[in-house]
């Protein structure tokens, strides 16, 4: 900080002084709190008012529910899904038994059918946000299997087949009376408004400020939701892919260094958003152009 | 395991509406791995959908077709609950078939 004032001009200066003595000296305790319903609320707000004609269950389907020819290919294309051969594949690996008898079925509530929107949730014994992907890895090592790789292959088919089994669920995140849950949220919160890259974006700059328009060929998805539909088969891929790929491939497309998977940053700001998306059905695995 | 081709057949009276969906890498030839090693042609040669015991289309398929192929087509004739025999082969001889219902 002293480098940087040392560099500025003498007015510039000036300005920032008077900025950070208003700010120490005016700021209102009650703007530096943290209300994650208030912020759901008039996060969900925005959407609601940017598409009024779009029914709040639909941000599901992402770009789908903003875009009329598109949604007309989707229905096209959703005559016989592409992750369909993923679906049974997930399906199978589900059942199959680890080496010592026990399964994924084990490791999860309810056996593990019709839970995905109770993902990512805040684990008070780690002090950690634990994704379903996390969660699925976690199992396996428990029961002495070696961890799948993250973002393509076996881990998209099973989040798909684990997904489809809680389609129509409302996604229902929840935020513990922990600090350190509220931490991660609102880490997640400042990961998703913070520009990076060479192209200085932030998440919210494509998917809030420019929801539902085009970036080059593609519609943007509104924010609200857009997790509801992962894994997804993507086109653009040729193959299926989890959340942690879609963060990847977003962060290269702003040309920012992409973290690797599951790091803490992405999993508080899966966190961040499926809470922000909490009400919106699952409806993965889904397809995107 | 599951079949590698999916089909849905619907007669609607006078002709019969057909898509298929058939899972298979159609590697070309022309891409290389990670290593920099060229991955082996593997790719579907043809495709024959049978009904009444005549071939009703056959298709020629080379390494320009798109992994996982799909194909969509119609035919004169075909009823509600006839069977229908997809059939693929590849370059490298293997092959897949499976017996669809009009529906």
């Amino acid at each position: 900080m002293p480098h940087r004032l040392i560099r500025a001009r003498a007015t510039l200066r000036a300005v920032v002084l008077v900025v950070a003595v208003s700010a120490l000296g005016g700021a209102a305790p009650e703007q530096d709190k943290t209300d994650p319903l208030a912020d759901q609320k008039a996060f969900q707000a925005l959407f609601r008012e940017r598409f009024p004609k779009v029914p709040f269950a639909d941000f599901a389907n992402g770009p789908y529910a903003v875009n009329a020819p598109m949604r007309k290919q989707w229905e096209d294309i959703m005559q016989f899904p592409p992750y369909d051969f993923a679906l049974d594949e997930g399906k199978t690996a589900f059942e199959t038994p680890f080496a010592n008898g026990k399964s994924y079925a084990d490791c999860f509530p309810n056996k593990g059918i019709g839970v995905r929107q109770e993902f990512p949730y805040f684990d008070t014994k780690t002090g950690e946000v634990v994704t379903l992907d996390g969660a699925i890895n976690r199992c396996r090592e428990a029961n002495s299997e070696k961890p799948l790789p993250y973002q393509v292959g076996m881990m998209a088919s099973i989040t798909a087949y684990m997904a489809e089994t809680s389609r129509d669920k409302p996604f229902d995140i929840k935020i513990p009376d922990d600090p350190r849950a509220m931490a991660a949220y609102e880490a997640g919160k400042e990961y998703f408004y913070t520009r990076r890259g060479q192209l200085n974006f932030s998440c919210a700059s494509c998917h809030v400020g420019a929801a539902g328009q085009r970036l080059r060929g593609d519609i943007l998805a509104p924010a609200v939701g857009i997790l509801a539909a992962f894994p997804i088969y993507r086109s653009d891929w040729g193959s299926m892919g989890t959340i942690d790929r879609r963060f990847t491939s977003c962060s290269a497309q702003m040309r920012s260094e992409p973290l690797p998977p599951q790091d803490k940053s992405y999993r508080d700001l899966e966190y961040f958003l499926s809470y922000m998306s909490n009400g919106v059905p699952i409806s993965g695995p889904g397809t995107r152009p | 395991m599951a079949s590698t081709i999916r089909v849905r057949a619907q007669a609607n009276g006078t002709s019969t509406d057909v898509q298929a969906l058939i899972q298979h890498p159609m590697d070309s030839g022309f891409v290389k791995d990670a290593n920099g090693a060229a991955i082996p042609p593997h790719h579907i040669e043809t495709v024959t959908f049978e009904y009444g015991g005549k071939v009703v289309l056959t298709a020629d398929w080379g390494p320009a077709v798109s992994k996982d192929p799909y194909v969509k087509f119609s035919f004169k004739g075909g009823a509600k609950g006839d069977p229908l025999v997809v059939t693929w082969v590849d370059n490298l001889g293997k092959t897949d078939t499976v017996t669809a219902k009009i529906s």
